[in-house]
């Protein structure tokens, strides 16, 4: 449930709709996310310029020449959008990943941690539904839930520098993908060769908020020989 | 025959702007534009153009750029220090926020800027750009826009659009605010923060450190302690917001800002304000002032105004 309206500086405002961190809250900001969206493509509200959920908030950010906060709060208020169809907009996507122990960097640490071996580290991550919460930091990169609670680890103390683009990293609940080379302290897991953001494309990144992910395992040999589209 | 600029020096971060990509932070990607929109539109009211026409952006140092073609209008907004050398190596002083001709052979010399960071060079007609999703704004983070999402380089050939209008050179008087009160509004979480580091934050100077760019501007100064939690749940990001990590020095998110993070904010920057902000340089000294959102409003029909009059 939305709980509270706040703004943010003079030309956004967060919708935050509590604390909890569960598909549950954040399948309310997706319906809003996704109200505002089709709103602003039917041009029922003018001067939108960004709305980006998260985990438990949806900011949204305006032209403030276009249109003022209160307006697009009392625009929000008079809609109900709880009625927006979840599924409609939602698609599932089909992830390979290798596990091979080049790219599963901290699979050791986490056998230590979770007192499960490799083999049923990899099934659990198989066998979870994921759910994709926000996208983003850097472009196309998914913030994926939940895992099962044996799985569940903090970050590294010291962030690596570097972690290779397709790294699969895993932190408490969630499991993210890096899109670009870029530092992070996610617990390294695999690597996909699947390429999730091509700004060239129309739909530059391959998973929007609200998506389901589904990860299958391939060898090596398929990672080096895999074509992106 | 095309005309174009040969880039014979890029200058330190000169990259093509417009008024930025939006409709697409929910999937990673930064509005990024320009720094500082008014003289981003002023150099584009300088030839003509409609103000939301992609210019050229730099910062401290600019481009080096000779002309080949037949000729081009074009104007140089901010406080600058430049020179036009033309054929015969004559170099002639070039004149602010008024629009003026390149002949063929020409060269156009961005010294620097002077106590700012930004300027922009604007030609009439427009540069050739495609746009990506809409816009030709560059996000070097995250290679995005035209130039393969990368800043200027050396030897790079930068076309333009060519037109046979009658030119008139125009000018305007453009006052500069050096002004170093910060008007904000009370971040989301204000209340993260002890009362004594709230009214420090509001009474003492920060300054503006080196670690400063288009995605962020680092502070220094009194630390600010938080008292509820070093993080939040990460969440969407907001140009102008001052979040403050563990180290209690807080920092001001601006145009190529990331799309989520996880650090308290203690306040935002008022849009009339963010101009002036991005303006400053490494060592000056900022002094806030808390407003709310009416004062805010009303600040940014008067900034409009400014901005229409040019």
């Amino acid at each position: 449930m939305l709980k509270k309206i706040s703004n943010i500086g003079d030309c956004g405002i967060t919708c935050d709709f509590g604390d909890e961190v569960d598909k549950k809250t954040n399948k309310e900001v997706i319906k809003l996310f996704n109200f505002i969206q089709e709103s602003v493509k039917n041009k029922k509200i003018k001067g939108i310029l960004n709305y980006t959920p998260s985990y438990n908030k949806l900011i949204i950010n305006f032209d403030l020449g276009e249109v003022k906060s209160g307006e697009v709060i009392e625009f929000i208020k008079s809609n109900d959008y709880s009625k927006t169809v979840f599924s409609e907009k939602s698609k599932l996507v089909e992830i390979p990943i290798c596990y091979d122990e080049e790219f599963a960097l901290d699979i050791k640490r986490l056998e230590k941690k979770t007192k499960l071996n490799f083999n049923e580290i990899v099934k659990e991550h198989l066998n979870t539904d994921f759910f994709v919460y926000m996208i983003g930091f850097v472009p196309g990169q998914p913030f994926l839930g939940d895992l099962k609670k044996n799985l569940y680890h903090d970050r590294l103390d010291t962030p690596r520098v570097k972690i290779n683009k397709g790294s699969v990293g895993i932190v408490e609940k969630f499991c993210t993908i890096y899109t670009f080379e870029s530092p992070g302290g996610w617990n390294i897991i695999g690597k996909t060769p699947l390429n999730l953001f091509n700004i060239k494309k129309r739909e530059a990144s391959m998973l929007s908020p609200g998506d389901s992910v589904k990860f299958k395992s391939v060898n090596k040999k398929d990672l080096l020989t895999f074509k992106n589209e | 025959m095309s005309n174009y600029f040969k880039i014979l020096r890029p200058g330190i971060n000169s990259t093509f702007q417009d008024l930025g990509r939006f409709g697409l932070q929910h999937l990673g990607i930064a509005p990024s534009g320009c720094m500082d929109r008014s003289l981003f539109a002023l150099s584009n009211k300088l030839v003509g153009n409609k103000i939301s026409e992609g210019a050229l952006e730099f910062a401290y140092q600019g481009p080096l750029l000779e002309l080949v073609g037949e000729s081009a209008f074009v104007a140089v907004s901010g406080k600058v220090n430049f020179n036009i050398i033309n054929k015969n190596n004559e170099i002639k002083q070039g004149v602010l926020n008024e629009s003026f001709i390149l002949s063929n052979g020409d060269k156009i010399d961005i010294l620097s800027t002077i106590n700012s960071v930004y300027g922009y060079l604007s030609i009439f007609g427009g540069f050739q750009l495609d746009e990506t999703k809409g816009s030709i704004s560059t996000l070097v983070r995250a290679k995005i826009g035209p130039n393969n999402g990368d800043k200027l380089k050396i030897d790079e050939k930068i076309f333009f659009n060519t037109s046979n209008a009658d030119l008139k050179t125009k000018k305007f008087e453009f006052d500069f605010d050096s002004d170093s009160t910060i008007r904000v509004m009370q971040g989301l979480q204000f209340d993260y923060f002890s009362k004594k580091s709230q009214e420090d934050f509001f009474s003492k100077e920060y300054k503006v450190t080196k670690l400063t760019d288009r995605m962020g501007m680092r502070l220094e100064g009194e630390k600010l302690e938080n008292v509820i939690s070093k993080n939040i749940k990460s969440e969407g990001i907001t140009k102008g917001s001052v979040q403050t990590p563990g180290d209690g020095q807080p920092i001001i998110l601006l145009s190529d800002h990331p799309t989520i993070g996880g650090y308290p904010k203690i306040a935002n920057v008022i849009t009339a304000d963010y101009d002036k902000l991005v303006q400053k340089i490494p060592g000056s000294k900022l002094k806030f002032k808390l407003v709310d959102l009416s004062v805010a409003e009303s600040a940014f029909q008067d900034y409009i105004k400014k901005l229409n009059f040019f």
